[in-house]
């Protein structure tokens, strides 16, 4: 959310009242601001201490979509408006005296397509700025920029002082080479070539070179006498440079789209309108587009349209009169009047200022805040429902408690963590078709989503060295791996992991922690060459031997021994799931068969052993380890359907 | 020794019931009564031995007793040096006087130099020509004769003065001492049997615990240390507001989906394209796997639309659409993308889509509208997952924490409803006084930042988010008109750094987290 600063003083002169800090904190709250600071204390500090003091500042956080807050003559229309001391007012567009032939006009090159295509200008007549006015003006600017202009990107602006150029204006895209003119705050010319390296290291306008620096033409604003007004959304020109003596100004506002477009040129003209010897009022420019047609801009022209008051009601919980729906709105800026026709319909007429508002919903809370959302009656939804955990969170809590009951400590690490974390440091190679890589992080702790617990629970060993020995941990939580059968290519599969420290390795440690997870879990320890059993797991020492996968195929189990592990002292984990349900005598009978073929049904769902010398090295350990490491995923268990959620 | 000394005190206390002056007790194997600090010593251990099973109480008299030094011993042996001197030297008169080389000669140097001062100011010897003579014919050894007195009292009747001024000529060296006067104790018995530490299988097999004394427990020590297991303080906290979630009948939503698509993350909540959310600056995205398949084509057109051009009643953003914004693929910012998805399929059967009927399905107190099935059913949704930005760390934010989101679905909820549900779901987090800020974010109209009342900061503080889902994102997925959903979500880290009284968010989640601090983290009871 932005935050205005404001003059306290001067808002309070505008409010017509002197509020306590709690009281217009609260006025503030109600009508969807946040009072962020007073620095009044902070002031009088300074003044005491005999130090250089600003004014007093209130800093205000405004909605992220209500650019008509953006500054003190916004905050102070909306909340007196608010507070019902004004009417809303009308942004009125005035011709000059001979009528549309003598609007000003700018004509938009079609070359400018290639860069920033849209542009659009307005003017303020006779305004008089005061140093905190003008101050506030450029700050709004810079508001803007940042805000709805993307730092620029989507929209910029300049302001001129008319008096110093010689309509009609011309919206071009030149070369930047064979752009030249002196930039606002310098005082000799450049080309624009020159201006990007001139500006390159510049804190402030620096970071926005990038925006046009490798177009081929750059967008450049120029009078009859071919005077530079602005090269945007980079630089306006020294010559025209707006001052506290400024009584006429030229806005220009170029973009990317459209509606941003049209949204800013009339936040900045509607805005400081009020400093003009007849406020709100604006000078029209008429603009020849690329196209050959033209348009008059600023479109002040209120958005007709309607909404009801029993929609209002429906959605809010109240039962307002039309009427009352209507002051409600009224008191947020939306001039409106009751339909002709139909005596629940509002006719609305949504000001230039208020472009946040897309549908008969945004109306409606409107009413609402004018009404006091803390004002609403405490009602509670009859919604009928039944309750209903998530299956593998289930399971995940048992095998959860059930080592805590064993003695063992939960912890929970992060889930992101760097490549050598995942891959080298635990001598695994990355074959690239596992984990999932993050393109933009801020530091390298953050690289991959892990695919494994183990690098979570290594670090928490090494950070915890104090700790008394055994150091014995566990994690249930989510890794994540690529799957490019889904349409987010990647899936999360709960894990359960577990290590132990101490003098010894103590690889029957964690080997009781699968068997006890395994016993709570109802799953029949198996041996590991009985084919027979229906149902179970069993583990098998990890070597390279050949597995039979299904019918005809062969494969090379993956489980050669993990190099995470200790040679000699790892072994893989699997599971038989138990049949389903033979229907017929024909399947019951490719059954047997199997059985008798030896087929392996068995899925491997994890695996256990000392950890390697070389990966306690890696994470700094100094004592020897055992883990523990399956996936949950298989051992859910069907829970009753409220609705259907699997994928 | 012990075992008798104790055993004489008992029979002692048995019959005299108080013993007034254990210095008068004469030790088992010795011949005289214990008067000496020593003796007085060995008693005290005995005492205390038999006060730990309060057989006995005693209380404790200080004394101050002296002993001699090897030169005070010697003078009790052999008298005071003036002695010696007066008894080396003959009468006047009656032989010839020893000069003081003589005398030296005879008795040494040492005694013949205090001696022969002490005996001059006693009057005792005098001189003649150059030598020393007797000038009385018996004496008094006063400084033996005190001595003697202070070797067998320890002290002297004399008094102080005395005293003070033999312990300035070391002939005596003063010790603090003790003694007792011993009464019965609650336990009395003139049984010494050692008393029991505890309970044993053997005493039960004998039944000796009928008869055993036991050893007084010392119940302000702290008890034996418990190495037990211990489940992590944010994950404790995560099931009681999961508790408070399934006693209001909420539905767990699958969250499984750490990866999202810009779609699902932001599109099909109604969140612009240009919104500053998406920017690298706040959002993981991914570089392998880069993008998403398509979603459901009809839906995709109808999400892409609403915001290009609107619907619905909406405007929309009016903003050019990129399908390539739409197909990146994120670590997801939110768990309302989940909800999202989990909306999108709530509302297949309005869309019309094929749903496999399940006749298991709880009868879902299913409403209609005008007796026509349009195919809604209200769900209450709720979830508690990670989620991930791309934030710079500091005390209080981590790039990846664990949102709190729940969902209401049904017709004609009101926003009283989801005020008047918020008051009550927060009262069951311990939380009694909240209010509601109007704010803005973007897939949800009205949109309620909610603030509770920190009793101990003594100010309002933001607690979470709440709204009802804009028309723009329920529409286009296929919901009827009239349903309206609820949502809200707050951070698991905030209210568990509260309860736990945590400042820095890396002692709480994390591998910097000390396993001795969850291992001593209280359970939690909203």
């Amino acid at each position: 959310m932005p935050t205005v600063s404001v003059d306290k003083a001067d808002l309070w002169e505008r409010l017509g009242k002197e509020y306590t800090t709690e009281e217009f904190d609260h006025l503030c709250f109600e009508y969807g601001l946040e009072l962020d600071e007073d620095t009044t204390a902070e002031v009088e500090a300074a003044i005491k201490a005999g130090l250089p003091a600003e004014r007093p500042q209130l800093k205000i956080e405004v909605p992220a979509n209500r650019y008509d807050l953006l500054c003190i003559e916004g905050i102070a229309r909306a909340l007196r408006i608010f507070l019902q001391k004004v009417e809303p007012p009308r942004y009125k567009c005035i011709y000059p005296p001979g009528g549309e032939s003598e609007l000003l006009t700018i004509t938009c090159d079609p070359e400018v397509k290639k860069v920033r295509p849209l542009f659009a200008c307005a003017i303020l007549r006779n305004v008089t700025f005061t140093p905190r006015s003008y101050a506030s003006f450029i700050d709004l600017q810079d508001k803007l920029h940042q805000n709805i202009g993307r730092r620029r990107q989507l929209v910029s602006i300049g302001t001129h002082d008319l008096d110093t150029l010689k309509p009609p204006f011309r919206y071009l895209a030149k070369p930047p080479q064979d752009i030249k003119f002196i930039p606002l705050n310098k005082d000799q010319a450049y080309t624009a070539e020159e201006l990007m390296a001139v500006y390159e290291p510049d804190k402030h306008l620096g970071k926005y070179l990038h925006i046009i620096r490798d177009s081929p033409v750059y967008p450049i604003i120029y009078d009859s006498v071919d005077q530079v007004l602005s090269m945007p959304p980079i630089i306006n020109s020294e010559h025209s440079k707006i001052t506290l003596n400024t009584r006429n100004i030229f806005i220009d506002v170029t973009a990317t789209d459209q509606t941003k477009l049209d949204i800013v040129v009339n936040i900045v003209a509607t805005m400081f309108s009020e400093y003009c010897d007849v406020p709100y009022t604006i000078e029209p420019v008429k603009v020849v587009l690329t196209d050959g047609s033209t348009r008059i801009s600023p479109d002040l022209s209120e958005r007709h349209t309607t909404a009801r008051a029993s929609y209002v009601n429906a959605c809010t919980g109240l039962s307002l009169k039309t009427p009352e729906v209507s002051s409600l709105l009224q008191r947020m800026s939306l001039h409106n009047t009751i339909s002709p026709s139909n005596p629940d319909e509002l006719l609305i007429e949504i000001p230039c200022t208020r472009p946040d508002i897309f549908h008969e919903c945004d109306i409606m809370e409107d009413a609402a805040i004018a009404y006091g959302f803390n004002n609403l009656p405490h009602t509670f939804p009859a919604t009928s429902t039944v309750a209903q955990p998530l299956a593998i969170s289930k399971l995940s809590d048992i095998v959860r408690l059930e080592w805590a009951l064993a003695g063992w400590v939960e912890v929970l690490p992060l889930i992101l963590c760097s490549h050598e974390e995942n891959f080298e440091f635990l001598n695994h190679a990355d074959d690239g078709k596992t984990a999932v890589k993050i393109a933009n992080p801020k530091t390298l702790e953050f690289q991959v989503v892990r695919t494994t617990l183990l690098p979570g629970l290594l670090k928490t060993i090494r950070e915890n060295r104090s700790h008394p020995l055994p150091i014995k941990i566990f994690e249930t939580s989510d890794v994540v791996f690529k799957d490019t059968s889904r349409e987010r290519q990647a899936r999360n599969e709960r894990h359960a992991a577990a290590v132990w420290c101490n003098k010894t390795a103590g690889f029957e440690i964690v080997h009781g922690m699968l068997n006890r997870a395994m016993k709570m879990l109802e799953i029949p320890l198996i041996g590991n060459t009985d084919h027979k059993a229906e149902t179970g797991y069993y583990i098998k020492e990890s070597s390279g031997e050949l597995c039979l996968n299904g019918l005809y195929q062969l494969w090379v189990s993956s489980s050669v021994t993990d190099p995470v592990y200790f040679p000699g002292r790892a072994a893989t984990i699997y599971y038989r799931p138990a049949p389903a349900k033979a229907s017929n005598k024909l399947s019951a009978l490719s059954q047997d068969i199997k059985t008798v073929l030896h087929v392996n049904h068995d899925v491997e769902i994890g695996s256990l052993g000392i950890l390697h010398p070389a990966v306690l090295a890696n994470f700094e350990i100094g004592y020897p380890c055992s883990a523990l490491e399956f996936t949950l995923e298989p051992f859910k268990k069907k829970m009753q359907k409220i609705w259907t959620n699997d994928e | 020794m012990a075992e008798s000394l104790q055993q004489l005190i008992l029979d002692t206390l048995d019959a005299q019931s108080t013993i007034q002056d254990t210095r008068l007790l004469t030790i088992p194997g010795q011949s005289v009564p214990a008067a000496s600090h020593e003796d007085q010593i060995t008693i005290l251990g005995a005492l205390n031995s038999l006060l730990s099973r309060e057989m006995i109480i005693y209380e404790t008299h200080e004394t101050s007793s002296h002993a001699l030094t090897p030169e005070g011993s010697q003078i009790v042996a052999e008298g005071s040096h003036e002695s010696r001197v007066w008894a080396a030297l003959p009468a006047k008169g009656e032989g010839s006087p020893l000069t003081p080389m003589q005398l030296k000669k005879q008795v040494g140097d040492e005694t013949a130099k205090v001696g022969q001062g002490r005996a001059f100011k006693n009057g005792w010897i005098g001189k003649e020509g150059d030598g020393l003579v007797k000038l009385v014919a018996t004496i008094q050894d006063t400084t033996q004769n005190d001595l003697k007195e202070i070797v067998s009292t320890g002290t002297l009747k004399a008094g102080e003065k005395i005293l003070a001024d033999l312990r300035k000529r070391k002939l005596i060296t003063q010790r603090k001492g003790q003694w007792f006067t011993v009464r019965k104790g609650s336990n009395f018995s003139t049984s010494t049997a050692k008393p029991e530490t505890d309970l044993t299988v053997d005493m039960l097999t004998s039944g000796a615990w009928k008869t055993s004394t036991f050893k007084k427990y010392n119940f302000d020590a702290e008890g034996a240390s418990i190495d037990g297991g211990a489940l992590h303080p944010l994950l404790k906290v995560r099931e009681e507001i999961r508790n408070i979630f399934l006693e209001m009948g909420f539905a767990e939503m699958p969250t499984s989906s750490f990866v999202e698509s810009g779609f699902w993350c932001f599109d099909a909540l109604f969140v612009p394209q240009q919104h500053p959310a998406r920017d690298l600056q706040d959002t993981f995205y991914l570089s392998d796997p880069k993008e998403a398949l398509p979603p459901e084509p009809e839906y995709y057109k109808r999400v892409s639309t609403v915001h290009e051009h609107g619907g619905f009643g909406s405007t929309g953003y009016r903003a050019p659409w990129q399908h390539e914004e739409s197909s990146k693929l994120l670590l997801r910012t939110h768990t309302t993308a989940s909800s999202a998805h989990m909306l999108y399929k709530l509302a297949a059967k309005c869309r019309g889509d094929k749903v496999e009927s399940d006749e298991a399905e709880f009868a879902h107190g299913s409403s209609t509208v005008d007796g026509t099935d349009d195919g809604f059913k209200p769900a209450k949704l709720f979830s508690i997952d990670r989620v991930f930005r791309n934030e710079t760390m500091d005390a209080t934010h981590l790039a990846e924490f664990h949102q709190v989101e729940g969902v209401v679905a049904d017709r004609n909820l009101t926003l009283a409803d989801l005020i008047g549900f918020m008051r009550v779901f927060f009262k069951k987090m311990g939380i009694e006084k909240v209010r509601f800020k109007p704010a803005y974010n973007p897939y949800t109209e009205p949109s309620l930042e909610i603030f509770a009342f920190h009793p101990m900061l003594d100010r309002w503080v933001e607690v979470g988010n709440s709204g009802m889902f804009r028309p723009e994102m329920l529409e286009p997925m296929g919901f009827p008109k009239d349903v309206r959903v609820h949502g809200w979500g707050l951070s698991l880290e905030r209210p568990t750094m509260i309860r736990y009284g945590i400042n820095n968010i890396r002692t709480l989640v994390g591998h910097k987290v000390s396993i001795e601090g969850i291992e001593n983290s209280p359970a939690v009871m909203f």
